[in-house]
């Protein structure tokens, strides 16, 4: 197989981001994928949806999404198509959710101290390495079991299903 | 020879995912017995599970799915998702659809029976941690996973390793298991467990009712966890007697099962706690932080809304007011907890007292609706979360506390140790 890898811009957060500040419970009624994306980071940063670009990174502090299950990030992560997420640390549910979505996720404690908001990083899934291209430095994250890459790049629990069904016979 | 056992966690994983053994850290592809989603996941998944392509689930008998965070609807959006999941539940025939005077998902899916020891629940709401509470192996999942489990019952899972918890001594009146939890979330922090099984047990743990356990089990996802769990004992039977006449098994751990770790609590030594705005995990002593001016007491959600909490915040609040500063909130976590407050005269107190009475559901946990908090407010609130801007405007400030503590500061308006009233 070759490498899983992905280059985006990043943009950085701290630590301890939670569900209400990733997507408050205020918008919870929502349902069209581009208005849930407008919220997403909404609690640290208001213009995160109008700055991020389709393959960006986030790069994110300890515990990233601890709380809540949100269903509009599913429905913002449809329409940004963010590159990936690297993090010092992830609650389980928020890993497990991106996993199910498509957005690569790595683990990469000490990542936040190397890489800053507007450096671009190149993050290999397969080996679990993160370049900062800007600042030619390497961080050696946490690297997922192979399964899990593949259902990440396969789009997620959903494209996933399509395809299992469409090639089943009726 | 000395061969390992395993944990309730690790068995459960292991029936579910057809081994004889498993152990933590393996992967596992295993079958889950019930899957759950409330109204505000529930409109997204029902418009995800449409994009797979396949006219049913995979098991209508399977699927509960109960309307409680925004109900009655608050805007036209709401009702129509509302509609859209009456919809589903209709063409999918699903059986075990809870509308919206139902009260918490949460709570219902454990009343009517529906969860019992042993099973393996994975669901659309990160305190489905809640079910450990009665043996079960519940945990959050997306929405995507959600629909993995619509379409094919089954879900990837990394078994996890247990801490093991042995609480012991006598709670001192007025101190509850809210404060217990709230003691160890502080101890081991909001990232203290992340991705491991935390178990609940000792003689403490037999002293403590459902009610009690399912606060504990709740709340284990607010240090990380993936699920909290409690070994089944007469408490648990006698609560599932009442509910069911499904079979069901008991997991229990080996003899010889690996704990991660074990530690010990007396928790006698516990007092009333209060974790500060805006992290669950900053925990004090309520007297660190009493004469806080508050502006709103709330006792409800899915942590704190059962008849004990209501019972013990009717018990201080008889024969008082409520503070002219301050307001009262109260959702009953369920129909059944509205009826048993009303017959047994718990409301009656709570109502003269000054307390808004809200329908069962979610209420103002979530901050969307009915008790949503203005710019610069102080709550006191017996639910789970503070985060900036949980309740309401990110400009007010949540602290967590148990529902007597919530009472007590109720009456004087200020943030007040609750064995004041003793």
């Amino acid at each position: 197989m070759r490498d899983l890898i992905r280059k985006g811009r990043a943009w950085k957060y701290g630590d301890s981001i939670d569900s209400d500040q990733i997507y408050p419970g205020k918008y919870m009624h929502i349902h069209v994928p581009a208005e849930a994306a407008k919220h997403l980071m909404e609690g640290v940063d208001l213009q995160f949806s109008q700055k991020v670009r389709r393959g960006d990174f986030l790069v994110v502090g300890k515990n990233f999404g601890l709380g809540s299950i949100r269903g509009g990030v599913h429905l913002a992560f449809e329409h940004l198509r963010l590159g990936g997420i690297v993090a010092e640390s992830f609650s389980r549910g928020f890993f497990r959710s991106c996993i199910s979505e498509g957005i690569p996720v790595l683990e990469c404690p000490g990542a936040v101290a190397k890489i800053e908001t507007g450096d671009v990083i190149e993050v290999n899934f397969t080996t679990g390495e993160v370049q900062n291209l800007t600042r030619n430095e390497v961080i050696k994250g946490n690297k997922l079991p192979t399964f899990i890459i593949e259902k990440i790049f396969s789009g997620g629990s959903i494209p996933l299903l399509r395809k299992m069904f469409a090639a089943r016979p009726e | 020879m000395n061969k390992t056992g395993m944990t309730i966690a690790e068995k459960i994983l292991a029936f579910k995912s057809g081994k004889t053994k498993t152990e933590a850290g393996e992967f596992v592809e295993a079958k889950a017995d019930l899957t759950i989603t409330n109204d505000t996941s529930g409109h997204i998944l029902v418009r995800a599970f449409k994009q797979v392509g396949i006219p049913r689930i995979w098991d209508s008998e399977k699927f509960v799915i109960c309307l409680d965070h925004l109900v009655p609807a608050d805007n036209p959006q709401t009702a129509s998702n509302h509609n859209l999941i009456r919809q589903f539940v209709q063409d999918q025939k699903i059986r075990h659809f809870f509308d919206i005077n139902e009260g918490v998902h949460l709570q219902v899916a454990c009343e009517k029976g529906l969860v019992r020891p042993g099973m393996l629940i994975p669901g659309n709401d990160s305190h489905c941690t809640m079910f450990g509470a009665l043996g079960a192996f519940g945990t959050g999942i997306s929405i995507p996973e959600t629909v993995e489990l619509l379409a094919i019952g089954k879900l990837w899972f990394k078994v996890p390793s247990t801490i093991k918890l042995d609480l012991y001594g006598d709670l001192p009146s007025m101190v509850t298991p809210k404060d217990i939890i709230l003691e160890i979330i502080g101890k081991f922090g909001a990232d203290g467990t992340i991705y491991k099984a935390v178990e609940f047990s000792g003689s403490a743990i037999k002293a403590i009712s459902m009610d009690g356990r399912f606060t504990l089990c709740n709340m284990a996802v607010e240090m990380g966890a993936k699920i909290g769990i409690i070994e089944p004992d007469e408490t648990t039977i006698e609560y599932l007697k009442k509910r069911t006449n499904q079979p069901f098994q008991i997991v229990r751990n080996d003899s010889n099962a690996k704990f991660e770790r074990v530690e010990s609590l007396d928790v006698s030594t516990i007092e009333p706690k209060v974790s500060l705005p805006h992290k669950v995990d900053s925990v004090v002593s309520v007297r660190e932080v009493k004469g806080v001016k508050i502006n709103q007491a709330f006792i409800g959600s899915c942590t704190n809304g059962r008849f004990s909490d209501l019972q013990i915040a009717a018990q201080i609040l008889k024969g008082h007011q409520v503070h002219p500063s301050a307001r009262l909130i109260v959702n009953p976590a369920s129909k059944e907890v509205y009826l048993k407050t009303l017959d047994e005269g718990v409301l009656k107190i709570l109502i003269e007292s000054g307390a808004v009475i809200c329908n069962p559901g979610c209420g103002a946990c979530i901050g969307a609706t009915k008790g949503v908090l203005g710019d610069g407010e102080i709550c006191i609130s017996s639910t789970s979360r503070n985060f900036r801007g949980r309740m309401g405007s990110d400009k007010a400030k949540v602290f967590l506390a148990s529902p007597a503590t919530v009472a007590a500061s109720a009456i004087t308006g200020e943030i007040t140790d609750p064995r004041r009233f003793v």
